[in-house]
């Protein structure tokens, strides 16, 4: 197997707050293969954002990451001083945020803002910087460009906007792009066009994509893999197919079992009772234990880890010899 | 571009012209000018003559549009203490206001910006509550009575700074300066700083404010994310941002600087407009009170102006919804 792009090592990301700390990520690993696409999802809070702005280094304190690795290609980026860190972002990761709208600087022309990041991160003069500004521009789809460089963000449509988001990740060729929510702000119609054409993009230059949504059609049509999050942890990751058709962990199962199919006649969709915990009041154990309809002995107790399951990795005690002490304890 | 000039000048002249009937209004209500124009000797005949030759007899919107048409020629008639024309008394004393106020204006927008940028930068520094402290007493002290503190701290106990008036001014066709003559600047710290310095608090806060805000956006976020240095984070992006609406507030500011100057150049003895009113007040001087209120409101609706204008040139979104109206 190749050496990953990205591989995180039991990431934990914590918030000290006056009624102590919380633990937004806990514990969280998964890798990244040179050109995959690996879908990150979950509901609202599940930590899949935290996720993305803790491997960029752009945790804002007194947020932190408290405890394991991030490496990029080999090297440790999560101990990196801010200015080794800052030459990575943009230029290794590229990010795109959720609203395209609130994303570009309003004061400024598209191109400056394009031309600006491709000479903090590539030795170009100005005029060839332009130049490159307005092949990504053309490669983005974005029409006459020669014009469009010298207008101002609120003179372009949501739809545009993200495509010139997209041009401005890509602009140093990094190796991992970053999409947390790419599509969620946009119009439907509008959304499968920016996921094509983020998809097409990153085949092209070869980067790997962490996409995090909670639009699982998103994910089931552009991922390799998926990791399904819950609480601030990963339940299950695998080959986005089998996790889709053969969900192993309960939460994926509720997850998958509450999507509308346009094409299979569910008589009604299955929903998962209760409301996903507070960071103030993550359940011991497994967290997803209270909800889970299968839950038993070891889960309220015992924090189960990810172990291989057919093609996937599953964290849950259905599928691995529990502790038989369980009952036992206190 | 072209209509929102226009629109905006109509609209100046609206509030000008309100204006000026409020400073009409004054002549008319604040006793009877004949009677303070005129000795007690002065017979029924003659003031009936003089009521005459000032159109004092004719309807009052004729009046009014003499009025504005006097003032528009900048003719406001003459002042009852100096009996001279009002406009060359103020033409005398504005150069000393408009020094005063706009080297006060440039030391609240030197020091607040970099003190609110500090501020927001280094939220938790030791240095950044200092300046919020002193920002605190800046804001809540009276003018006057930093005036009297700092002549007490300066020329009083250091013997540094003279303590009142303009010093030596030179004459540059009909503009007198102080910012020529070593003891013209030296006069013109105490007062500066007085008048500036709560202008330099409420900017130093409104930027502070304003930069927090603004680097919680996305775009400041999607900025760090491309792996801009901070320096262009913080200045290129952020600064120009909190500067917009900053822009609005320092150009009212300084139109509330030249107005109520008034304190400032009555403690430190400052020869301008501000101090001239005072007297005019005291002396019921209504010609010379009717023209600073134009004056002011000109001087305001200039500024406004100016920032609506200059609103238009920083900020892109605003200069097409104004094309497009």
């Amino acid at each position: 197997m190749t050496e990953p792009v990205l591989s995180v090592r039991d990431l934990k990301v914590e918030f000290p707050t006056r009624r102590g700390i919380l633990t937004a990520v806990d514990g969280v690993s998964f890798d990244i293969a040179p050109g995959e696409i690996l879908g990150v999802v979950g509901e609202s809070g599940a930590g899949k954002s935290i996720t993305g702005t803790a491997i960029i280094g752009l945790i804002e304190p007194p947020g932190r990451i408290a405890a394991g690795e991030v490496m990029l290609r080999g090297l440790r980026i999560d101990a990196l001083s801010g200015e080794a860190m800052r030459k990575i972002r943009g230029k290794r990761i590229g990010m795109v945020f959720q609203d395209p709208l609130t994303s570009l600087n309003p004061l400024y022309r598209i191109g400056e803002q394009l031309i600006e990041t491709i000479t903090t991160h590539l030795n170009l003069s100005g005029a060839q910087a332009r130049t490159r500004a307005l092949e990504l521009l053309a490669e983005v789809g974005i029409p006459a460009p020669e014009t469009r460089i010298d207008n101002y963000p609120h003179q372009f449509s949501g739809g545009m906007r993200q495509r010139v988001v997209l041009a401005l990740a890509l602009a140093a060729e990094p190796e991992l792009v970053i999409a947390d929510e790419p599509t969620t702000a946009l119009d439907v119609s509008v959304q499968a066009q920016i996921i094509a054409l983020l998809k097409r993009l990153c085949r092209q230059h070869g980067a790997a994509v962490m996409l995090i949504t909670h639009d699982m059609g998103v994910i089931a049509e552009t991922a390799d893999r998926v990791a399904v999050m819950y609480a601030g942890r990963i339940v299950e990751v695998g080959p986005v197919r089998d996790v889709i058709t053969a969900p192993l962990h309960p939460y994926t199962k509720g997850l998958m079992g509450s999507i509308p199919s346009l094409t299979g006649e569910t008589d009604r969709l299955t929903q998962i009772p209760g409301s996903m915990p507070r960071l103030t009041a993550i359940p011991s154990g497994c967290a997803f234990h209270p909800r889970c309809p299968r839950a038993f002995v070891p889960c309220p107790t015992f924090r189960p880890e990810l172990q291989n399951e057919a093609k996937s990795q599953v964290a849950c005690w259905l599928y691995q010899p529990f502790p038989v002490t369980a009952g036992a304890l206190p | 571009m072209l209509a929102f000039i226009i629109r905006r000048l109509l609209q100046a002249i609206v509030v000008m012209l309100t204006v000026a009937l409020i400073a009409f209004t004054l002549f008319r209500f604040v006793g009877d000018p004949v009677n303070q124009m005129v000795g007690i000797e002065t017979s029924a005949e003659e003031r009936a003559q003089l009521r005459q030759d000032l159109g004092l007899n004719d309807p009052v919107v004729f009046q009014f549009v003499r009025f504005i048409g006097n003032a528009a020629r900048l003719n406001f008639g003459s002042s009852y203490q100096f009996k001279t024309p009002v406009i060359d008394l103020i033409a005398d004393r504005l150069p000393a206001t408009l020094e005063l106020a706009f080297v006060s204006a440039l030391f609240s927008l030197l020091v607040g910006i970099p003190m609110g940028v500090y501020t927001a930068l280094h939220q938790r520094s030791i240095l950044s509550n200092v300046f919020l402290a002193a920002s605190l007493i800046g804001i809540s002290l009276p003018t006057f009575l930093i005036g009297i503190l700092l002549i007490f701290l300066f020329p009083v106990t250091l013997h540094i700074l003279p303590s009142f008036g303009r010093g030596d001014v030179v004459h540059i066709g009909f503009w007198s300066t102080g910012l020529l003559t070593a003891s013209g600047l030296k006069a013109l710290v105490l007062p500066a700083v007085t008048l500036g310095l709560f202008q330099m608090t409420l900017i130093m806060r409104l930027v502070r404010g304003e930069m927090l805000e603004v680097l919680r956006t996305d775009y400041i976020k999607f900025a760090r994310a491309r792996g801009l240095s901070d320096r262009a984070v913080n200045f290129g992006h952020a600064l120009k941002n909190t500067l917009v609406p900053v822009m609005t507030i320092a150009g009212l500011q300084l139109g509330s600087i030249i107005a109520f100057a008034l304190i400032t150049e009555s403690v430190f003895q400052w020869p301008g407009m501000g101090l001239l009113f005072l007297r005019a007040v005291q002396n019921v001087d209504i010609p010379i009170m009717s023209a600073y209120l134009l004056l002011v409101a000109l001087i305001f609706v200039i500024i406004n102006l100016t920032v609506d204008l200059l609103y238009a040139v920083v900020d892109p979104r605003i200069r097409i919804d104004a094309r497009t109206a």
